[in-house]
């Protein structure tokens, strides 16, 4: 299994259990670079896949959250470099798969041939690229592919059907479903215009479909419940991270809603 | 194909209108990086200069609001006195002198005529020196669209002047206090809200910067200073000027200034960056001279980062070059070799302020200042020849960096 089927099938597999699939994100090295593997290790045993943010100094997608995390992560030094340095030395590696998620221009930096080989060899399963929109994923989505990573691709309630179609046949691992135009961390009310929408994506993607931006908690996940394959929990549990509670607990709660 | 080669055919497929191309590339640069969210929104755009740029109706408004509201055509003015003292003959194109101070009316005037043809419900705009903020907040009022401008702290303490101006215009001024709190800021910040509400927020962007097709449309908009001064000096002096000068920061009057003179291979064109304290990463914003390929805001062009990616902070005493990008012409029309780019440092644009004020009976805004800084220098090298300066906005705003600095120590 190459490694962004690996990712479907993390996602499938908690489908499986009638449940939808946690994607759970913490940017590396917040709150504090030494902890970045432990708390890795504990967010994994809460999940079905990992999204590792790699922090960059203008998150423009980012919400006040992800900004601070971002940038507390750098003024600890944590680069991608150094990411994929702890991931390869990290022993042994949890079971949920790994994504990074990163601006665009520190993968520019690395060298994209580079990058694949060097987070192949690290263990990560593919890349979420926020600002990298489906016309201009080139070269780096030839790179991965040859490695066989995934290149996760988003689309959001305003993507026209047409390009929403190509968006969905193209993506790999699953496809990112930003549940609304924002940025990431703030509550989202999930009207029915939102799970409609997801219930179309949901129809035209051969792969799992994750909804993420603004899921926060037992409610959302709720009203999601049937119209998405996984959710993609991100600021909340950063929050959870910075105020040093055990995430894989909280993780949990949340998987226990509505049981 | 030799390079040089290469670079001709470039510049000829630039002269002939085809760049930028489809997607939005000058060159290998440009192009849009930016959240899907935006793509409808940057689609819109594009089809919306496709189909009024040029209509005749938009021209028509736009050329009558340009002559009776702004101010057009600027005047050119020859710097005999200044002339005098550099060695060559100095003519400034005094977009000082256009309605609110500074170029930036062409761009923002331009963008808030669009955005009302859009119909679009609220602007937003990121503003550095404050010039792009009061011109936005300017043409908004004009237009009666409601306008809210982000700037980082930091410049709103430097540029305390034009914060009230905007006030006073009727914008809502929000305060960047993340990232640098600067120009870059202001523009994350400003995405953030456009990311929010793409279908009825219209974003005008300040500079030649961004992602396709704002590159396009800032220059196409500011072309004008360039069209006007060509056949001012070749008006008055019977000729082309042997170098035409403007000062770089993303590099909207520059690229206003620089596009007509780009098929005239005779003419030099020199854009000067701010140098700042010096060349070490951090301590200036001349982004052509020490910066790397890489993405920003959406395009795809060279950039002051660090060896992982990070977009360093920078450093000039003038506000409006304080960004850590350019726009992707420039650096396209470095990467063909048809402009020359170089810096000047924070002493030599307070000394040319010094030198205009007393020869000339003019204040130009620090940025301007770069620019008469290069046309010193070409002065030297070139005696009795002739060089056109864009004089790109009035120096008023930045008193009190100027209390600050030339009048330390007056009191």
């Amino acid at each position: 299994m190459s490694a962004h089927e690996s990712i479907s099938a993390a996602i499938r597999a908690a489908n499986a259990r009638g449940e939808p699939a946690l994607v759970a994100y913490l940017t590396a090295g917040f709150p504090r670079r030494e902890r970045f593997l432990e708390d890795l290790r504990q967010v994994a045993e809460g999940a079905d896949v990992v999204e590792i943010g790699v922090p960059f100094s203008d998150p423009m997608a980012d919400g006040v959250t992800i900004q601070r995390s971002s940038r507390v992560a750098l003024s600890q030094g944590v680069s991608l470099g150094w990411i994929l340095g702890e991931l390869e030395r990290m022993t042994p590696r949890p079971k949920a798969p790994l994504l990074l998620m990163s601006y665009l221009n520190p993968l520019l930096a690395f060298g994209a041939d580079r990058l694949a080989e060097t987070a192949g060899r690290a263990g990560v399963g593919g890349f979420i690229v926020p600002d990298l929109p489906f016309d201009e994923g080139e070269p780096m989505r030839a790179a991965f592919a040859s490695r066989g990573l995934a290149l996760v691709r988003m689309v959001t309630p305003v993507t026209q059907p047409e390009r929403l179609r190509r968006i969905c046949a193209d993506s790999q691992g699953f496809v990112y479903a930003v549940t609304m135009t924002g940025t990431t961390g703030k509550h989202v009310a999930v009207p029915q215009e939102v799970t409609q929408y997801l219930d179309a994506v949901r129809a035209l993607s051969p792969v799992p479909v994750c909804a993420g931006f603004g899921i926060r908690g037992r409610e959302q996940l709720e009203r999601l419940r049937g119209h998405v394959d996984g959710v993609v929990i991100g600021s909340a549990l950063v929050e959870v991270l910075e105020r040093g509670a055990d995430p894989a607990a909280w993780l949990r709660s949340l998987r226990n809603a509505g049981r | 194909m030799s390079s040089s080669t290469e670079h001709a055919d470039a510049l000829a497929e630039l002269i002939a209108g085809r760049i930028p191309d489809a997607r939005g590339r000058f060159g290998p640069f440009g192009g849009r990086y930016v959240p899907e969210t935006l793509i409808p929104a940057l689609d819109r755009l594009e089809e919306g200069v496709r189909e009024h740029l040029r209509a005749p109706s938009f021209q028509q408004e736009l050329a009558a609001e340009l002559s009776s509201w702004v101010g057009r055509p600027t005047a050119l003015t020859f710097a005999g006195r200044l002339s005098g003292r550099w060695g060559a003959k100095i003519w400034l194109k005094r977009e000082d002198l256009a309605h609110t101070g500074a170029h930036k009316i062409n761009n923002a005037l331009g963008q808030a005529l669009l955005a009302r043809r859009l119909g679009a419900r609220r602007i937003v705009a990121e503003t550095g020196a404050g010039q792009h903020g009061v011109a936005s907040a300017a043409a908004c009022a004009r237009l009666g669209l409601p306008c809210t401008v982000y700037m980082g702290a930091v410049d709103m303490e430097r540029q305390a002047p034009n914060v009230g101006r905007m006030r006073l215009l009727g914008a809502t001024v929000i305060p960047v206090t993340g990232g640098d709190a600067t120009l870059r800021a202001a523009i994350d910040e400003a995405l953030r809200d456009w990311v929010s509400d793409p279908l009825e927020t219209y974003y005008l962007l300040g500079s030649a910067v961004g992602p396709h097709p704002y590159p396009y449309l800032v220059r196409e908009l500011q072309a004008v200073i360039g069209r006007e001064a060509r056949a001012q000096i070749r008006e008055k002096t019977g000729a082309l000027p042997g170098a035409v000068i403007a000062c770089v920061g993303g590099g909207s009057n520059s690229i206003g200034m620089f596009h007509a003179f780009v098929p005239d291979r005779d003419v030099e064109i020199i854009g000067v960056e701010a140098g700042g304290k010096g060349p070490a990463l951090g301590d200036n914003a001349a982004t052509i001279s020490y910066g790397r390929p890489g993405v920003l805001h959406g395009t795809y062009s060279l950039l002051l980062q660090d060896a992982d990616g990070q977009v360093q902070e920078t450093q000039s005493v003038s506000a409006g070059l304080d960004y850590s990008g350019v726009g992707p012409e420039h650096a396209f029309l470095a990467h063909i070799g048809r402009v020359r780019y170089e810096s000047a440092g924070d002493q030599e644009a307070l000394d040319a302020v010094r030198t205009l004020c007393e020869t000339e009976g003019i204040l130009p805004a620090l940025e301007s200042a770069h620019a008469l800084a290069g046309a010193k220098r070409w002065a030297e090298s070139h005696p009795g020849g002739t060089v056109l300066v864009c004089l790109s906005g009035r120096g008023d705003k930045d008193m009190p960096t100027l209390q600050q600095t030339l009048l330390k120590g007056d009191q």
